[in-house]
């Protein structure tokens, strides 16, 4: 059942983004930081912590997820102090980032473009 | 003179315009919205039951809760990338739309794409400059905005 939920989840969020490509003039970067800052703030609000519990991977893999992980560093990280609330974002993301940004170098020095196949 | 002629233009512009809209419209495709909704959303579930199964099989093998979910994350990123870079992601973006774009394989795409096209113009100004195109908005507001929520949870936990 879990992961019922989480095809359903993942796949509602999914429609959303499609949504907004398809019938507003957005251009997709604006898409991913609407995505992420929207997770920022619903988390913020205690209201994304209930779809995470709800549906996994459904709701932490679609960028929202990191969002949340951003808040939920920052929230976590508040408790214990101010400097901690300023580390806990990039500290709860720092894998990622640092895995997206040095892999991602590595892949864009080694590949050459290719012109779009039809 | 000019008055006159100036009252009768700005409503004939704008007729043409109109016109122009309609004419143009003809031949503009409608994206099938629903098909198009349908393929994200079995794409986009597709891959977060994938994450979660992923995420499953590492804890039962003993790796801790946070741990496996940043592994997963890892592994969704670095095999988009890499997917990226042999020009197999452009073939499925296509196809899927925003079931691979919302999820985390959007952004470790965005990442790579740019850097990629612009590879000419050097490892420095060109690869590390354009891997933050896309990916760097999203940082910005993503890190600014959740440090912004940590201060008031501090503000909050404080007094």
């Amino acid at each position: 059942m879990e992961y019922v939920w989480a095809f359903i989840v993942g796949g509602v969020f999914c429609i959303i983004g499609q949504i907004l490509m398809d019938t507003t003039t957005l251009t997709a970067p604006r898409i991913l930081v609407i995505f992420v800052v929207s997770g920022v703030v619903l988390q913020a609000l205690n209201l994304y912590q209930p779809i995470v519990d709800f549906a996994g991977n459904g709701a932490t893999l679609p960028l929202p997820g990191f969002g949340y992980s951003l808040a939920k560093g920052a929230m976590e990280g508040a408790k214990d102090g101010f400097l901690t609330a300023i580390t806990g974002p990039l500290e709860a993301t720092a894998a990622g980032i640092g895995v997206a940004l040095t892999f991602g170098y590595i892949i864009a020095l080694l590949f050459t473009p290719k012109s779009p196949k039809k | 003179m000019t008055n006159v002629n100036g009252e009768n233009k700005q409503p004939e512009k704008k007729d043409i315009a109109k016109a122009y809209g309609k004419y143009a419209k003809q031949f503009t495709p409608k994206p099938s919205y629903f098909a198009n909704c349908l393929k994200a959303f079995i794409v986009g579930g597709a891959l977060c039951t994938l994450a979660l199964w992923f995420q499953n099989t590492l804890i039962d093998t003993g790796v801790s809760e946070k741990d496996a979910g940043t592994f997963v994350t890892i592994t969704f990123v670095m095999s988009a990338q890499f997917l990226t870079g042999i020009g197999v992601f452009d073939v499925i973006a296509q196809f899927a739309g925003a079931g691979v774009i919302v999820p985390i394989t959007g952004f470790a795409n965005s990442m790579v794409a740019p850097a990629i096209e612009y590879k000419k113009e050097g490892p420095v100004l060109g690869v590390g400059a354009k891997i933050f195109s896309v990916a760097g908005p999203v940082l910005v507001c993503g890190i600014s905005s959740s440090m912004i929520v940590g201060i008031i949870y501090w503000f909050i936990e404080k007094f």
